[in-house]
C-alpha cells in the first residue's frame, strides 16, 4: 500500500539575499522585500521535498506539499510540484503575517487533518526567515506523534521509519513508529533539480487551497502569545585592519608577522 | 505559579559550563524581580554524585534519576521531555530556560508545545518588563541579520532557550537545597528509541576547542584546496573548518562546518579563506576572538566582523602567509 506523506514547505524572502540589500521597516517591524529577488522555498524544506521523494522512488509513495502563508508567489511554491511531489495544498491568509508558532501549528494541524491521514510528515530543519526550528516539533506534539529531528536519511520500514539523525560529529539510527514528524537537514544531499518534464507537469496543476474557515479556526485562536516588540539591524562598525603589500603574497607574508608581532600566532 | 526552572544538562558526570550560563540568566531575570526562586533540574541515569555546592546561584537542586534518562534519552529526547513536563506539573514554575544545545532545541519547543505554551529560541538576551511582569527576550533572525525583540503575552508558562556562550557562568560555591524527584512513571511513555550512535572519528585538534581555526569556502573552488588549509593548521596546532557551502558542495565532510546549524567555535584567531561571511557563518563565531579574513571581494562581509584582513587572491597570499610562519616557527 502506498505511503502517503505530507512535506510542510515555508516561502521565505531569498536568504541569499546581500546584506546590503536587506532592510527592515521598523515602523512596522518588517523586512522590506529586496527588489528584484524573488522569494524561495525553505532550503530546508526542499531537502525534506527531497527525502520524501526518495521514498517515492524507492517504493509507491504518494507526496502531498502543505503550506500556510501570506503572498504567495506560485511559481515559488510550485517547485517541489516540478521536483515530483504529486498535490501542493495552500492556505493563504494576511492574518498569517503576525501569528506565532503556536499558531502556525495549529494551522498545519488543520490542514493535515483535513487532508489526511499520513504515514510520514516531514518538514525542515528550520526556516531561514525566524530561525525559530521548532514547528515540526510543535506539530508532533499537538498531533500526539513521535519527532526525530535533523535527518540526513529517513527510510519507512514496517510499520517503522528509521533515521539518521546528524549530530555535529557522526550520527544517530532512531527508530519511531509511524505515524511520525521527522526533520531534515542539508546533511541528507542537495535537493534535486526540476527537469522540464516535471515543470510541464507542474504548470498543469493547481493547488488546492483551504480557507481559515474550511479549516474550522478563527482570527482568535490565532492569537500570538509570542509577539514582536521591535525588529532591527544592529550596528556593526568595521574595524578592520587592512594589511597591504608590494603584491598579494607580500601582503599574506605581512599578515603573519603582523599576527606574530601582537602574539596571536 | 512562580519561579524560574533551568534545565541543566549533565557532561562527563559533572554539571556542565552551559548549566552555569543558564543561572547567569535566571539571575538576571531574579535581580530584575522575578520572584520565587530558582530551581535547577538535572537528568541522567545516576546522578549520586551530583551536589548543590556545583550549582552556584540555584536555590534548589532537582535530581531526575532514570535509566531512560541516560545521555539525555537520546533518539528523539522523548524521555527527558515527558520527565520535565512531569516537574513543570508538580511545581509550577514561571520560566523554563534551556540551553539551545542539540538537546534543548528539541526538548525546549518540546515541552513548550507539550504544555501548549509559547518558546522563544536561541535567546541572546531575557529581561524583566516590569510594566507586565512578563519575559522579553531578544532574539537573531533572519540568519543573524536582524535581531528581534518579543514579548511573552497572556499568562502560560515562559519558555527560553538561551544561545551558549552568551552569559558568562556563575561562579562560586552553591549554597541551595537538593532533592530527588521521581520520574519512573512519566518516562515510560517513550516512543523514539535509538538504535545506535556512529561517532565520526575526526583527527587532530576539535573544532569546538581549537585555538587556531583555518576554515574555507565557496572561494576556494573544489576539495582540493583544503590541504593547504590542512597543513597551515597543522603548523599552528590548529584545526580546519568550513562554510556551509563548502560541505554542500561534498568538498569536506559536514563535520567541518561552521555557523548557525553546524558547530559554534570560539578560537584566539579564526582565519577565514575565501569565505564571504554571510550571517549564517557568522552566527557560529561569536565566541571568536580574532577574526582574520582573506578574500578577493572587498566588499564581503567577512571584513565588517574581521579585525585583519588582506585583500587579494587567496591562491597567492596563503602560501606566502604559510611560508612565513614555517620560517617564523624557524
Amino acid at each position: 500500500m502506498a505511503l502517503r506523506i505530507a512535506v510542510c514547505v515555508k516561502q521565505v524572502p531569498d536568504p541569499e539575499t546581500p546584506a546590503s540589500a536587506f532592510k527592515v521597516d521598523e515602523s512596522v517591524n518588517r523586512i522590506v522585500p529586496a527588489p528584484g529577488i524573488p522569494p524561495v522555498v525553505n532550503g530546508f524544506d526542499l531537502h525534506a521535498v527531497e527525502a520524501a521523494l526518495r521514498i517515492k522512488d524507492a517504493g509507491d509513495a504518494e507526496v502531498i506539499i502543505l503550506a500556510a502563508g501570506n503572498d504567495f508567489v506560485m511559481d515559488v511554491m510550485k517547485k517541489p510540484l516540478s521536483m515530483g511531489a504529486d498535490a501542493l495544498v495552500l492556505a493563504e491568509d494576511p492574518i498569517f503575517e503576525d501569528i506565532d508558532a503556536v499558531g502556525t501549528v495549529k494551522v498545519l494541524a488543520a490542514m493535515i487533518e483535513k487532508t489526511g491521514p499520513f504515514d510520514l510528515i516531514l518538514g525542515g530543519r528550520q526556516a531561514s526567515d525566524w530561525d525559530q526550528a521548532h514547528v515540526p516539533l510543535g506539530l508532533a506534539e499537538k498531533l500526539g506523534l513521535p519527532s526525530v529531528t535533523l535527518a540526513r536519511n529517513v527510510e519507512p520500514q514496517d510499520g517503522v521509519v528509521r533515521i539518521e539523525r546528524a549530530l555535529t560529529d557522526g550520527y544517530q539510527v532512531v527508530e519511531a513508529p509511524i505515524p511520525a514528524v521527522v526533520t531534515v537537514s542539508n546533511e541528507l544531499g542537495e535537493a534535486r533539480y526540476p527537469t522540464l518534464r516535471g515543470i510541464m507537469a507542474a504548470s498543469r496543476k493547481q493547488p488546492e487551497r483551504l480557507t481559515l474557515d474550511e479549516l474550522g479556526l478563527t482570527a482568535n485562536d490565532l492569537k500570538p502569545d509570542l509577539s514582536l516588540r521591535r525588529l532591527f539591524i544592529p550596528e556593526s562598525e568595521s574595524q578592520v585592519e587592512i594589511i597591504e603589500g608590494e603584491d598579494e603574497a607580500d601582503a599574506g607574508r605581512k599578515l603573519a608577522l603582523r599576527l606574530r608581532e601582537l602574539n596571536l600566532i | 505559579m512562580a519561579g524560574i526552572l533551568v534545565i541543566g544538562e549533565i557532561q562527563d558526570g559533572a554539571i556542565s559550563a552551559v548549566s552555569g550560563e543558564l543561572l547567569a540568566a535566571a539571575g538576571k531575570l531574579v535581580a530584575e524581580g522575578v520572584s520565587g526562586g530558582v530551581s535547577l533540574a538535572v537528568m541522567g541515569d545516576d546522578l549520586s554524585a551530583i551536589m548543590a555546592v556545583q550549582a552556584p546561584g540555584a536555590d534548589r537542586v532537582i535530581r531526575m534519576s532514570d535509566p531512560a534518562l541516560k545521555d539525555e534519552g537520546t533518539g528523539g529526547y522523548d524521555a527527558p521531555v515527558l520527565a520535565v513536563a512531569a516537574l513543570n506539573e508538580s511545581i509550577s514554575p514561571d520560566i523554563i530556560l534551556f540551553a539551545k544545545t542539540d538537546f534543548g532545541a528539541v526538548a525546549g519547543p518540546r515541552v513548550a508545545f507539550k504544555l501548549g505554551v509559547a518558546v522563544a529560541q536561541d535567546c541572546i538576551d531575557v529581561a524583566l518588563d516590569s510594566e507586565t511582569g512578563r519575559v522579553a527576550v531578544t532574539r537573531p533572525v533572519f540568519g543573524g541579520n536582524a535581531l528581534g525583540i518579543y514579548d511573552f503575552n497572556g499568562d502560560g508558562t515562559q519558555v527560553v532557550t538561551i544561545r551558549p556562550g552568551v552569559f558568562d557562568p556563575v561562579e562560586g560555591e552553591g549554597s541551595g537545597t537538593i532533592e530527588d524527584f521521581d520520574v519512573s512513571d512519566a518516562v515510560s511513555r517513550v516512543r523514539a528509541v535509538l538504535v545506535e550512535t556512529i561517532v565520526q572519528d575526526s583527527e587532530g585538534v576539535r573544532l569546538e576547542d581549537a585555538d587556531v581555526i583555518i576554515s574555507g569556502g565557496r572561494g576556494l573552488g573544489g576539495p582540493a584546496p583544503f590541504e593547504q588549509l590542512q597543513e597551515l593548521a597543522d603548523l599552528l596546532g590548529g584545526a580546519v573548518g568550513a562554510s556551509r557551502a563548502a560541505c554542500d558542495a561534498g568538498w569536506v565532510d559536514h563535520s567541518y562546518q561552521i555557523g548557525l546549524t553546524g558547530k559554534s567555535v570560539k578560537p584566539t584567531v579564526y582565519l577565514s579563506v575565501g569565505i564571504s561571511g554571510a550571517s549564517q557563518h557568522m552566527a557560529g563565531l561569536s565566541g571568536a576572538r580574532n577574526i582574520v579574513a582573506i578574500n578577493k571581494d572587498d566588499n564581503a562581509n567577512i571584513f565588517k566582523s574581521a579585525r585583519f584582513g588582506v585583500i587579494g587572491d587567496w591562491e597567492k597570499v596563503l602560501p606566502a602567509f604559510t611560508a612565513t610562519v614555517r620560517d617564523l616557527a624557524g
